[in-house]
């Protein structure tokens, strides 16, 4: 237990080793899920027949316009919705309610804001019973790890929303989920805040070699961060697009510049306009 | 006598203290209520930045209490207006639509309160008030937490409660008088019914308000995190109405008082209403208004101290700010 506790942030060290520690776990299937809301005429299918299948530790972002059912779809795997058919399994086991398995990081600022930034962290192990000494320095070490050790006793509020999500992905993993779910974490931040959190994220990432599900609607972020981007296209949501992104790692924003990185995000351009296209069409028919 | 006896064993005796101390020191409560904050947020393991922002706050305290200093003086001297004003009304018999012939002037009151509180009468009026707050107040606490946390998270219960509270709510503590007489053994016992219900409805409704208002996102993470239901409740729910319970237990202190007077007018042998109705029936002026000044502060006086025995639990909020 305390051996897990531990590897932390190890600057020297490189990334192959600790991406493997745990890359035997968080496998997650999602096999023709459908997910339909209401009743009768009020009836509306947001995820409509969807199969996936995401290897441990790779990082996936799910690409879409407002409105596809990307964050249904993430709120699946999360447990927070049920699929109406299909399944989804992490590591062969079915899904049927939000658990400490799964870190959920919200677009919102959901931090408890009457508990400091080390309560906050500390949570999920206190929770989960895992004592206040191991709780408190789980905390610790991930606080540490977001580079927010000189405000482990602030409150939420007197933190910066970029602070804020740090301390959000700080807690997320303080539990040490199989998969690290986030529905939009950036959204509401600052373009520059945005790439320091996309670059930090990445890093804390490759230490973890953690499963990433990542939803986005900006084509940049998505084609930085993923190894796969799946682009979903609203009315019913579905996956119209699976788009390998073999750009090397580590990445640096400057990778943004390059042709390969162009090239990439035109694809997935060129695949949300022609569905943004169709959809515009069949409104206006 | 009984009720002295009843007052050292009151359930919620901590309620006690605090407004003493409130009362006592009148103005300076404000610089005492920040004391204990400050005390407290010093405990807290590892505040780093302390001595860095020890000169920034040493300035910014000074500057506060020239501020400070100057809002006080603005309220004093707009009491000492009212009190002018007051004097001029009664002195030069003023009878204009309102007649100010038989209201006693503020010397005369002064005199008469001077009066009061070197008996002993005038203090046993105020504890037995006091003891009857008290006693309404903490069911109204206990009772209306409970059901304000039972109806804000439970449909049913807020079904079954709330056609109740919508009719009851409207009723002043008045025409609950006669009623409380016909159905409590003691007189005693309908006027702490009275305080009682007074209190009892805003603080049902505040809390209740507080649970629902409780962020969606937050309680999902918390389900993300691990938590049960029964923890959800404990470290989001609760939190997240504090708030707004603190408010509702402001409120029903003031609107306990209300209730109270109204109970000790109609009947009862002792208490701060029943002194101030009895100084009208002896024709002794001056006291009414003693009374009535004596229930402005002790209403004001145990309504600030609620608010500050619920600050500790807020510490949070002040730092959104």
């Amino acid at each position: 237990m305390l051996g897990l506790v531990k590897p932390m942030p190890q600057p020297t060290e490189e990334t192959p080793r600790a991406r493997n520690h745990r890359a035997s776990e968080g496998h997650v299937e999602i096999q023709n899920v459908s997910i339909t809301f209401g009743k009768g005429s009020k009836q509306h299918t947001a995820v409509t027949e969807t199969s996936l299948d995401i290897p441990p530790g790779e990082f996936v972002c799910i690409l879409g316009p407002s409105g596809c059912g990307k964050s249904t779809l993430l709120n699946s795997v999360a447990g927070y919705v049920t699929p109406t058919t299909g399944s989804v399994t992490i590591d062969g086991e079915e899904i049927k309610s939000p658990g400490p398995d799964r870190g959920m990081v919200f677009q919102q600022y959901s931090l408890f804001p009457w508990k400091t930034v080390k309560e906050n962290v500390a949570f999920g192990p206190n929770i989960l019973g895992r004592g206040k000494t191991v709780a408190d320095s789980t905390a610790q070490t991930f606080i540490e790890m977001v580079g927010l050790a000189k405000f482990a006793n602030r409150y939420p509020a007197e933190l910066s929303g970029g602070m804020q999500q740090r301390v959000g992905i700080a807690r997320a993993l303080a539990n040490y989920p199989r998969v690290l779910l986030m529905d939009e974490p950036f959204g509401a931040l600052d373009s520059q805040t945005r790439l320091m959190m996309q670059e930090s994220l990445l890093k804390i990432w490759t230490e973890f070699g953690i499963t990433v599900l990542f939803v986005t609607h900006d084509i940049d972020e998505a084609v930085f961060l993923g190894d796969r981007v799946l682009v979903m296209s609203a009315g019913p949501g579905k996956i119209i697009a699976d788009i390998k992104i073999d750009l090397p790692r580590p990445r640096s924003p400057d990778i943004a510049l390059d042709d390969d990185f162009m090239r990439l995000k035109k694809l997935c351009h060129d695949k949300i306009r022609a569905e943004s296209l169709k959809a515009f069409e069949q409104q206006n028919a | 006598m009984a009720a002295q006896g009843a007052i050292i064993e009151m359930p919620k005796s901590g309620n006690l203290d605090p407004s003493q101390e409130a009362r006592g020191d009148g103005e300076e409560t404000t610089a005492q209520g920040l004391q204990p904050a400050s005390a407290e947020s010093s405990d807290h393991p590892g505040n780093t930045d302390q001595p860095a922002e020890t000169a920034k706050s040493f300035q910014l305290a000074n500057l506060l209490q020239s501020e400070h200093l100057v809002r006080w003086s603005i309220r004093i001297a707009a009491l000492a207006v009212g009190v002018l004003a007051w004097h001029w009304a009664t002195t030069a018999n003023l009878n204009f639509y309102i007649n100010f012939e038989n209201v006693p002037e503020p010397l005369k009151v002064w005199n008469a309160f001077v009066a009061q509180i070197s008996g002993t009468e005038f203090y046993i009026h105020i504890l037995v008030s006091m003891q009857r707050i008290i006693i309404g107040y903490a069911f109204a606490v206990a009772i209306g937490i409970g059901l304000g946390l039972i109806m804000g998270r439970s449909k049913l219960a807020n079904d079954i409660l709330m056609p109740y509270i919508e009719i009851l709510r409207p009723i002043p503590a008045v025409a609950w008088i006669p009623l409380a007489i016909l159905m409590w053994p003691t007189e005693e016992a309908s006027i702490i019914y009275i305080t009682f219900l007074g209190a009892l409805f805003p603080i049902i409704l505040n809390t209740m308000h507080g649970v629902e208002q409780t962020p969606e996102v937050l309680i999902r993470a918390a389900r993300s995190l691990g938590a049960r239901q029964t923890q959800i409740f404990r470290h989001v729910v609760l939190p997240a109405a504090l708030p707004s319970i603190a408010t509702g237990l402001a409120v029903g202190m003031g609107v306990s008082w209300f209730s109270l007077l109204a109970g000790e007018i109609i009947s009862g042998q002792y208490g701060i209403g029943y002194f101030t109705w009895n100084a009208y029936s002896l024709i002794n002026y001056p006291d009414i208004v003693v009374g009535m000044l004596c229930i402005g502060l002790l209403g004001t006086g145990s309504t600030y101290a609620v608010r500050l025995a619920t600050r500790p639990f807020l510490k949070w909020q002040e730092k959104a700010r």
